[in-house]
């Protein structure tokens, strides 16, 4: 089944490797800047904070409040047709930045701005996890 | 005090031109551009060898439209086919203008989008968040709605009022692309496109070009029509934090009122002097956030603002007076930009404004603008 997924994959490159190999573990993580500490998503070069180069992933607790969520009841990938309508969220970590992700079980009851959420991962391919979010 | 103060009232828009809009499937962008160039020469009367400055925006490549218009200008410049570009030329002709680099400056943008099927999401504008499956600046504009709905008790019937009022605007614009009536109930009941939004809350996707020809106010004393001023110009970009594309979850609160402030302050006005307000609007709800940024209302309180017709021609503040991106033209504040200036000469027919002196432009999105225009 894996191999016919045709939804749109990450393009991973060298900035943003960390990320995926942890997701694969079922981490979420944050790109932390070494040496100001200063945190950001998704993957900078260089720190926004400092500029510098000394840039790691580093695990958070995958715990935060949702911010928006979306239903699209349009494709703009013909993958994503037999699913709509689909939701879309956005996350505030308790770690830092916003995150983009889906629901993991369909669209939370009562969903409301600021309700605690947190993350669960889904294996899409061998190679690639996507993050998905749900009432913690 | 705004360090452009010296520009206030120093640069002048003498021509404006545009094409009708569309779908031109057989029509090539540089045409569109060269019919719209053709229509702002003849409105100022310049000749156009005197144009010695070209600023192209959206066109695929600025030598070839010099080449098709027959000109060699001294100054040029080319800009993407973001809305927010149009503040942002406007600004750049009046500083060549003042630092005599070009003399007269002809901006020129066009768009085929329409019958060349943009669809401004997917694989046309690739994200990190794609596999995720968010792509569209209308999703990003819906997230935001989402939020100023949980935050402040906004409602869909009131994001209603924006897209209606507009079209009641465009029903009195005879070049206007959308003219049928719409009602709240219909806004509320049309198809879903990104929940909160429906198709009523998207700009429309047109073909067409607009050309604005800008001079000094002295040089502008010569020409057909009276200038209109650019009095004040604001600008504050939001980059830092913009990892979701055309996404703020403060609705650019504080670029909006920046820009506003620097504007307002430019051109010795305020809020309470402006007799229209050209307001970028490619999704319904950027009009709520630039009222509320803007000052015109409290914050989280643009919802009510907007009802009972606010911003109809005759409305407490007459908005997009041509029907804007949601009923007129989608030209990416090109348009706006144009009304402004056809407000100010009392150009409007039945959707003129009654002793219309000030007119402001406004565009929230991360490199947010404004400009205000008076009569000269």
């Amino acid at each position: 089944m894996m191999n016919s997924y045709d939804k749109p994959l990450p393009t991973i490159d060298e900035y943003s490797k960390g990320y995926w190999a942890l997701a694969r573990q079922h981490r979420l993580s944050v790109q932390v800047c070494r040496h100001c500490g200063h945190r950001h998503f998704p993957a900078s070069p260089v720190c926004p904070s400092c500029l510098s180069d000394a840039q790691a992933w580093e695990p958070v607790s995958g715990h935060g409040t949702l911010v928006s969520w979306v239903t699209f009841h349009r494709a703009y990938w013909n993958a994503f047709r037999d699913e709509l309508p689909y939701h879309v969220c956005v996350v505030q970590l308790d770690d830092g930045p916003l995150v983009v992700g889906n629901f993991g079980n369909g669209i939370p009851e009562n969903v409301k701005m600021g309700m605690p959420m947190k993350v669960q991962f889904e294996d899409v391919t061998p190679d690639v996890s996507l993050a998905r979010f749900v009432p913690a | 005090m705004n360090p452009m103060q010296g520009l206030s009232n120093r640069i002048a828009v003498v021509g404006v031109g545009n094409t009708p809009y569309g779908d031109f499937p057989a029509v090539s962008d540089y045409t569109l551009g060269a019919e719209a160039f053709k229509a702002a020469i003849a409105d100022c009367g310049l000749n156009k060898n005197e144009i010695d400055g070209l600023l192209c925006c959206r066109v695929p490549f600025y030598a070839r439209m010099g080449e098709i218009l027959g000109l060699n200008p001294r100054w040029t410049m080319t800009l993407p086919g973001h809305g927010r570009m149009s503040g942002i030329a406007i600004a750049e002709a009046m500083l060549a203008l003042e630092t005599g680099a070009a003399n007269h400056v002809a901006l020129i943008y066009t768009n085929i989008g329409r019958s060349r099927r943009m669809n401004y999401g997917g694989d046309e504008s690739a994200s990190f968040w794609d596999p995720w499956g968010l792509t569209s600046p209308g999703a990003s504009h819906a997230l935001m709605f989402r939020m100023h709905m949980e935050r402040y008790g906004t409602t869909t019937r009131q994001l209603a009022e924006v897209s209606v009022a507009f079209r009641n605007n465009a029903i009195l614009n005879p070049d206007a692309v959308m003219r049928k009536p719409i009602t709240i109930d219909e806004h509320e009941s049309i198809r879903r496109i990104v929940e909160p939004l429906g198709l009523l809350d998207y700009c429309l996707i047109n073909d067409g070009a607009v050309c604005m020809i800008l001079t000094t106010r002295e040089r502008a004393a010569d020409l057909k029509k009276p200038p209109v001023l650019i009095s004040g110009v604001g600008a504050r970009d939001a980059f830092e934090r913009a990892a979701i594309g055309n996404f703020d979850p403060e609705f650019w609160y504080d670029e909006v009122r920046e820009a506003g402030s620097q504007a307002y302050e430019m051109a010795g006005v305020t809020k309470d002097d402006v007799d229209a307000l050209m307001c970028y609007d490619n999704f319904s709800p950027t009009v709520l956030f630039s009222l509320e940024g803007l000052g015109f209302c409290g914050r989280g309180e643009a919802g009510s603002f907007v009802e009972n017709g606010a911003l109809g021609v005759h409305g407490r503040l007459p908005t997009n007076t041509d029907g804007g991106h949601l009923s007129n033209s989608y030209m990416q504040g090109w348009a706006l930009n144009v009304e402004a200036v056809r407000q100010l000469r009392g150009e409007c027919g039945e959707r003129q404004v009654q002793d219309c002196e000030v007119v402001q432009y406004i565009a929230a999105t991360p490199c947010t603008r404004s400009i205000i225009y008076t009569k000269g």
